[in-house]
């Protein structure tokens, strides 16, 4: 063990936290302020995120890291060192092992449970933040419940694109009330907001948490003429075959070609293992071999 | 008629300084009152106090709201003051820029208040788009433009739309026609005198055009200093100026 106190940050700070999350969870969407600190990371790679995990752990539990959906990228893997090194908690890829998931940009395939936490890392909590640039007017807006400008924006998008074109953190309603960014998900994932696992989104830099209950009602924003649809890559992942799971699409080499891949590494995996094959499953084996 | 506004002993000071001064006025519905005077005479300060922009000191802005009848603005809550400005109320700029979301689509500018009071129907908000901005004479094929790509006057234009789309009965303007050439002023005028008189509407215009209020206003103050020195039939006044501050407003005015 190391000399770091149980996950890096002290007792008092996390103390706050959890009244900034427990706060946060009675008010859903509602963005609170706290005191955010400095981490020993950059911002923009997750320091409102690890907060709320470091408040959230206890020595139980297990731990699993998402970036983009992949538990091996460099994000990923340096926050589950981090709180190996500093909590000495147990680490997982699998999403139904892990009891508190730290997710940037993605929510796992696998419908999570209620004995589960999902943490997010927020770049930019305030969804109104690019349509109105003054805070004062913002959290007013948000006061007065004056959504008309999110509106602004989706019609912008069908005017020019003949589509709602925002694909990821598309503005949802939480609870009929507070207009919420659910972090840069993709839209594909928005449904999924409805959980029954509590769901935290911690910013760091903007020093906000907000918070989803479990069960949460959450509408995602659209027109009548023009309703929200999730939506993903038109192709099945070329190694498991999953047609319903969302596909990252890989250059694979510089002649055109291409393959589409389950974002969520765990997912396709596991499917894999289950004996499900994709389009390119057996090419990358007998390369493999 | 119970008068849709009626402004009593309005004050607003600034520290030691008067911005305007137990101001008191009648407005009746579609009555165009014109609110004349030098630069830094309290004109735009009235203004913005009866529009809510700015904290009045003292006073009473009693609007006739379409629900409960007379209501004093400056006691309202802020969501229903905010309400109204965006339903009942409009507020048209001196400056485009300042009315106007530059980053937005024409089509996204006038549809905005709408968005605002619950539309929620694309092709429904992009029709009234439309519509309107055939009436300030915007070509159809310029709804997808931003306002950056229009001239002051369509700019001007574009801002009346947005504002008039929710159909308003109180509509409040700052120098509408100040920054313009005098030949797309005489448009906009013209457009402005022909969007009161159908829609019905109730104006308070501040300005310090004489030939604007000539055409457009039905009664005349004469501000100086942060106080009314005269008011009355605009005629009247202009031909027949009292004060001596409006005797020299009237004589400074060329006569082409």
């Amino acid at each position: 063990m190391s000399d770091y106190n149980f996950a890096y940050l002290d007792e008092q700070t996390k103390r706050m936290i959890r009244r900034a999350i427990l706060k946060a969870l009675a008010v859903p969407g509602y963005q609170v302020p706290f005191a955010s600190r400095e981490m020993p990371m950059p911002y923009g790679w997750g320091t409102g995120g690890v907060q709320v995990s470091a408040a959230c752990l206890v020595p139980e539990d297990r731990l699993k890291v998402i970036d983009q959906g992949a538990d091996d990228t460099t994000n990923a893997v340096s926050i589950r060192r981090f709180f190996e090194r500093t909590a000495g908690v147990a680490t997982t890829g699998r999403t139904a092992e892990a009891t508190l998931i730290q997710t940037r940009h993605r929510i796992p395939e696998e419908p999570l449970t209620r004995d589960q936490i999902l943490v997010y890392q927020v770049p930019i909590p305030e969804p109104l933040r690019f349509l109105e640039p003054r805070e004062t007017e913002t959290r007013k807006m948000h006061s007065l419940e004056e959504y008309g400008l999110v509106h602004v924006k989706l019609y912008e998008d069908i005017a020019r694109h003949g589509q709602i074109a925002t694909s990821y953190a598309y503005p949802v309603k939480v609870e009929g009330r507070y207009v919420m960014d659910p972090s840069p998900i993709p839209k594909f994932d928005n449904p999924k907001l409805e959980s029954a696992a509590v769901q935290l989104f911690g910013a760091g830099r903007e020093q906000r948490i907000y918070a989803l209950p479990p069960h949460c009602k959450v509408v995602s924003l659209d027109f009548e003429d023009h309703p929200f649809e999730a939506t993903k890559a038109d192709h099945a992942c070329d190694l498991c075959g999953s047609g319903t799971s969302y596909l990252d699409e890989v250059i694979v080499d510089d002649a055109g070609g291409r393959m589409f891949v389950c974002s969520d590494t765990d997912y396709c995996e596991g499917r894999r293992d289950a004996g499900h094959r994709g389009r390119l499953a057996a090419i990358n084996q007998e390369d493999a071999a | 008629m119970t008068p849709l506004l009626q402004v009593n002993g309005l004050t607003k000071r600034y520290g030691a300084r008067i911005g305007c001064a137990d101001v008191s006025f009648d407005l009746c519905p579609g009555e165009v009152m014109g609110i004349v005077g030098e630069s830094g005479s309290g004109k735009s300060t009235l203004l913005n106090c009866l529009a809510g922009h700015l904290e009045a000191d003292s006073g009473a802005v009693v609007f006739n709201t379409r629900a409960d009848g007379p209501r004093d603005v400056r006691l309202m809550a802020e969501p229903e003051r905010r309400m109204l400005a965006r339903t009942d109320w409009a507020f048209v700029h001196q400056n485009p820029r300042d009315g106007l979301r530059m980053g937005v689509s024409a089509g996204g500018n006038v549809g905005e208040r709408l968005m605002a009071v619950g539309a929620r129907h694309y092709g429904g908000i992009r029709g009234q788009a439309l519509d309107w901005l055939d009436r300030v004479e915007i070509a159809a094929d310029r709804i997808d433009d931003r306002p950056t790509a229009f001239s002051g006057g369509m700019q001007q234009r574009l801002q009346i739309a947005r504002n008039l789309v929710t159909g308003p009965r109180l509509v409040f303007m700052d120098e509408p026609t100040g920054g313009l050439d005098v030949s797309v002023q005489a448009r906009l005028l013209d457009l402005l005198r022909g969007l009161v008189r159908e829609m019905g509407l109730s104006a308070v215009i501040v300005t310090h055009d004489l030939a604007v209020v000539r055409l457009l206003a039905h009664r005349l103050m004469v501000m100086k200093s942060g106080h009314v020195v005269e008011a009355g039939l605009t005629d009247q006044v202009l031909d027949d100026p009292q004060h001596g501050y409006t005797q020299l407003l009237v004589s400074s005015v060329l006569q082409a």
